[in-house]
């Protein structure tokens, strides 16, 4: 035993927290308009950057994410959105404008823009990427069946189309979150 | 900041072991880090911590994950096979550099 002062251990961080062992996300998409798409495909992302199990279960509206013919096709609207600000001076844009035509394009194109500006992805590649990172992707049977759409109108990457008994025993044990 | 010693020299880190200045980093160092946390470098990772490090010192902060993939033109899929479960933290670990600040 020396009594010289010896190196204190370095600092490492701890990359696998126990606590994280096993945590599991299910996000749920219902909303298919472009600025509702992006909240659940940033915090499935970032979820599987944490080494969270991440399943995101696409049902109603957010339908459209997923339909290989719309997915490109996202629209925002700014119509019932009283949070809209236009790009000059902050102010409100007016609520009687928004269902004008040629509003919703510009909205639309304007939101796109600031989008790819932060270097974030579009929708379909979004979930190429959100797949590739190891995430899941399941489509709602009774969606699928209002749509009048099956597995061939989906995009490649769907792990199923599931009922929602299906959707309750595969989030056992997970976090919820309804967007 | 703690100081802490790797490699035979003492080096500034945050209170998660993060590298806070970039000059006290050299290669030698990064297999120390890597080894750290499990991990051995192959010439695949030194093509993720070179980007990493040349992208830090264009931008002034650490690319994300999607950054790695769009600019530095390794696959999400690589990245995760490489540092696997948390990329973005390994990866600027073992970089000597901040956590990525971006969302996405």
């Amino acid at each position: 035993m020396t009594s010289d002062t010896t190196t204190p251990p370095a600092i490492v961080p701890n990359f696998d927290d126990e606590d994280q062992e096993g945590r599991k996300l299910a996000i749920i998409c219902s909303k298919g308009n472009l600025d509702m798409a992006y909240p659940g495909l940033i915090l499935a992302n970032a979820a599987l950057g944490e080494g969270v199990e991440t399943h995101l279960f696409f049902t109603f509206w957010g339908f459209d994410m997923i339909i290989k013919s719309r997915m490109h096709d996202l629209k925002f609207s700014p119509a019932g959105n009283t949070a809209m600000h236009l790009p000059m001076g902050g102010m409100r844009m007016p609520q009687a404008l928004a269902p004008l035509p040629g509003v919703q394009p510009m909205a639309t194109k304007m939101l796109k823009d600031q989008i790819a500006d932060l270097g974030v992805p579009e929708v379909p590649d979004f979930l190429d990427q959100i797949v590739a990172a190891g995430g899941h992707l399941w489509a709602c049977r009774m969606s699928a069946d209002m749509n009048k759409v099956d597995e061939t109108d989906l995009r490649d990457d769907v792990d199923g189309i599931i009922n929602a008994s299906d959707f309750i025993e595969l989030t056992n044990g997970a976090q919820l979150l309804f967007i | 900041m703690p100081v802490t010693t790797m490699n035979g020299r003492e080096v500034h880190v945050n209170d998660e072991g993060f590298l806070t200045e970039y000059d006290e980093w050299d290669e030698d160092l990064a297999k120390v880090l890597a080894a750290n946390i499990g991990i051995e470098l192959t010439d695949d990772h030194w093509k993720v911590i070179r980007f990493l490090r040349e992208d830090f010192k264009a931008q002034g902060e650490t690319a994300t994950t999607r950054r790695v993939q769009s600019v530095g033109g390794i696959s999400t899929k690589d990245q995760f096979a490489l540092f696997p479960k948390k990329p973005a933290k390994k990866m600027s670990y073992i970089a000597g550099l901040p956590k990525p600040h971006g969302c996405v």
